[in-house]
């Protein structure tokens, strides 16, 4: 037993491995959170009018919401008012391509093991590196161009593409929607925005990677993913933070259109700082993604890993309009010590013949609480909706939680759905058949850990799935004793 | 190479083990027989190391250390071997990823090279035909709806892989059919050398016509009551264990 217990006490002071920050000049908006920030945001971003007013149409919206509170989640009320919501990085004049990019930036990226320099990347992955609230570069621009693929930061998409991102912004996740949302919409500063036209198979993996550097600046970034008919992409998105006391507020919103037979595939590794093993600090993480099957025979696939995070509330969902439609959420969600995850996941069945599945992993250790909340509406007119949900929880200790929410709402009677939950411990037995081969406790757990969740590991990008394997590993560390 | 010296043990304050004594040499393979819950797979756990279990007295040396002393990790890396009884399914992890951890954490106690991926399979696949193993089934989740014969060779095919100089196996014949029980024993005796000792814990003589045993123990409440060669085990057959229960049960009263 001691030895465990030396174990444990070694592997929970390990450190958060991306909790550094870099000191930089940054231009930054004043604290608080009111009209003036709102048109200073968007001043600063040379927004057209129309933008202008659909923001602060949400932030009249939001003052009027309440904060959700059914999540089974606990922790103090972030005082939204003292939130710095800009921060960028100063740079002396807009730089034209990733050549002109400060090199300091650069490093934070290669640091994380993110290289922004396409001349040494060997892999096919394209990405868009967003720091605090602005994206700092995006790789592989012109490569893609010439397919007609449009990969920016918002930003770039709100003047290059204006009529494309007022088609679509919050045509999936009105601004209406929720809390989070709502602020979003009203205060958000940059994110992604990818567009596939109509027939193109993206060639490259597209990625985006967020890192939260500023102290007191709550990250807001939005996502806007198109695609047309017969277009195929597939999307990562990665994330990291720095190591501080307080908590950071990250409020993301992503919205997916895919068109007649379109595929999008969306991938995420999230691991923001999860907070120190006594529960102080950690970034929350309320972040609204949904994507529409818009035409018939389209697909949108969510896969998560989410290991970081000191409270995470979100749903990846799929409304699937399109008849022949397919919707899918893989998800792995961990937590340790003080952290709480409530996540799942919502498939809307409006189409004919629509079919979605759902795995859900999720794997407690520490004092954590881990939730899964997940809802399958078939709508009237879906006749032969599908559904498969499994729901696997995972316990390591007897001091944390697992928790399942499953809401099933039906309204056609043609409808199948399936739903599978199991949950189980890590057994001592599996624990000393491996110990008995000569397998460490700690190497144990990882193994019996990514064998659980092999079969959402198996949805990711290969490169991608290495990384999570080694998160989980490394975020399960010490939690056996 | 093994040494018990007067060894107790007990599960949640009940004394299992009561004082068992007994010398392994190498080259030799011993027979541990006795009538249920004697404490035979209690022994077998104790040596590889299960944590329910509190050694209250006693030592036991294995080549020159106090393999008390170790983790059961690092009792298997010095070469003691366990064959389950009951072989842990582990889902997702397939016996291949599963042997190859192993295979590399051993190597790397004992100072040798990871081994790659190429010659990892060469060296599996030379080991699979001692047990006649499938690689199908090696690929699939450790242990995971296999029958019970399946598991019972996988476990003596993990055995030739990770080439233990103790191997201990624990009620490897039970639910085993002839076929199977052949093919175990041929695996197990073919892994036999003049370096490498076995211990086999056993209801039934029938095991010990195809593994022949150098000795054989009678373990009865905790103790080993009776030794022998392997005649002792054709008497136990054919008389069963209530000779010798009444013949310790007498003395014991006296």
């Amino acid at each position: 037993m001691s030895k465990d217990n030396q174990i444990l006490e070694e592997l929970t002071s390990k450190e958060y491995e991306h909790g550094w920050s870099v000191n930089y000049e940054a231009d930054e908006a004043p604290i608080g959170l009111n009209e003036e920030i709102i048109n200073w945001i968007s001043a600063k971003k040379e927004e057209p009018q129309w933008l202008l007013e659909w923001r602060l149409k949400a932030f009249k919206t939001w003052q009027n919401m309440t904060e959700p509170e059914w999540a089974n989640v606990t922790y103090p009320k972030i005082d939204l008012q003292s939130l710095r919501y800009y921060s960028a990085p100063k740079q002396d004049k807009k730089p034209k391509s990733l050549d002109e990019v400060d090199p300091e930036l650069l490093q934070i990226y290669e640091r994380l093991g993110i290289n922004l320099n396409e001349q040494k990347k060997l892999q096919g992955i394209a990405v868009d590196a967003v720091l605090d609230s602005v994206s700092v570069g995006t790789t592989f621009k012109a490569t893609l161009s010439k397919l007609g693929i449009i990969f920016c930061s918002f930003s770039e998409a709100v003047k290059e593409h204006p009529e494309l991102v007022k088609k679509y912004l919050g045509s999936v996740v009105p601004m209406t929607d929720n809390y989070y949302a709502a602020l979003n919409s009203a205060v958000f500063s940059d994110g992604s925005f990818c567009y596939i036209p109509k027939g193109v198979r993206c060639p490259m993996e597209l990625s985006t990677y967020f890192r939260i550097n500023a102290a007191n600046t709550g990250q807001f970034e939005r996502t806007l993913i198109v695609a047309e008919d017969e277009a195929y992409v597939s999307y990562l998105e990665g994330c990291t933070a720095p190591q501080r006391d307080e908590n950071q507020l990250h409020a993301a919103v992503v919205e997916i259109y895919a068109a007649k037979n379109a595929e999008v595939k969306y991938s995420t590794v999230q691991n923001w700082f999860p907070g120190d093993k006594n529960g102080k600090g950690g970034i929350y993480n309320f972040v609204t993604k949904r994507g529409i099957c818009a035409g018939d025979h389209s697909k949108i696939s969510w896969t998560q890993v989410e290991t970081g995070s000191a409270v995470t509330w979100k749903y990846p969902s799929c409304i699937l309009k399109g008849d022949h439609s397919i919707g899918e959420f893989y998800s792995v969600a961990v937590t340790n010590n003080y952290q709480q995850a409530d996540t799942g996941t919502k498939m809307i069945h409006i189409g004919k013949n629509t079919k979605s599945r759902i795995v859900s992993k999720g794997i407690s250790a520490g004092k954590s609480q881990n939730s899964y909340r997940g809802q399958v509406q078939v709508m009237k007119r879906a006749d032969n909706a599908r559904n498969f949900s499994q729901c696997d929880s995972l316990l390591m200790g007897d001091r944390c939680g697992a928790h399942t929410f499953p809401y099933i709402d039906i309204n056609n009677s043609s409808a199948k759905v399936e739903h599978e939950a199991t949950t189980s411990k890590i057994g001592e037995d599996q624990l000393f058949y491996c110990n008995q081969r000569g397998i460490s406790t700690e190497d144990a757990v990882a193994l019996i850990v990514n064998g659980y969740a092999k079969e959402v590991l198996n949805q990711l990008p290969m490169e991608f799935a290495v990384e999570a394997q080694k998160l989980l590993a490394l975020t399960l560390e010490g939690s056996v004793g | 190479m093994l040494t018990i010296k007067n060894l107790h043990a007990s599960i949640e304050g009940t004394p299992i083990l009561r004082g068992i004594n007994l010398e392994v040499k190498a080259g030799e393979v011993h027979a541990i027989m006795g009538p249920n819950g004697s404490g035979k797979s209690t022994l077998a756990s104790v040596l590889a190391g299960r944590e329910e279990y509190e050694v209250t007295e006693g030592e036991v040396s294995f080549k020159g250390k106090d393999l008390l002393d170790l983790a059961p990790e690092d009792r298997a890396r010095e070469g003691v071997f366990l064959a389950f009884q009951y072989p842990v399914e582990i889902p997702g992890v397939s016996s291949t990823n599963f042997l190859r951890t192993a295979v590399n954490q051993v190597r790397e106690y004992r100072g040798l090279e990871a081994l790659d991926a190429v010659k990892f399979l060469t060296m599996m696949k030379e080991k699979m035909k001692l047990v006649e193993i499938d690689q199908k089934l090696l690929s699939r989740s450790l242990n995971e709806g296999f029958s019970g014969g399946e598991k019972k060779r996988n476990e003596i095919f993990q055995m030739a892989m990770l080439e233990p100089t103790l191997s201990i196996l624990d009620e490897t014949d039970s639910g085993l059919d002839i076929d199977a029980l052949r093919i175990v024993s041929n695996g197990v005796n073919q892994l036999k050398s003049k370096d490498n000792a076995t211990i086999v814990v056993t209801h039934y003589q029938r095991l010990l016509d195809y593994i022949v045993p150098d000795y054989v123990h009678v373990l009865y409440k905790g103790k080993i009551v009776k030794s022998g060669t392997k005649e002792l085990a054709l008497e136990l057959e054919e008389k069963g264990y209530d000779w010798i229960k009444e013949a310790v049960d007498s003395e014991a009263t006296v």
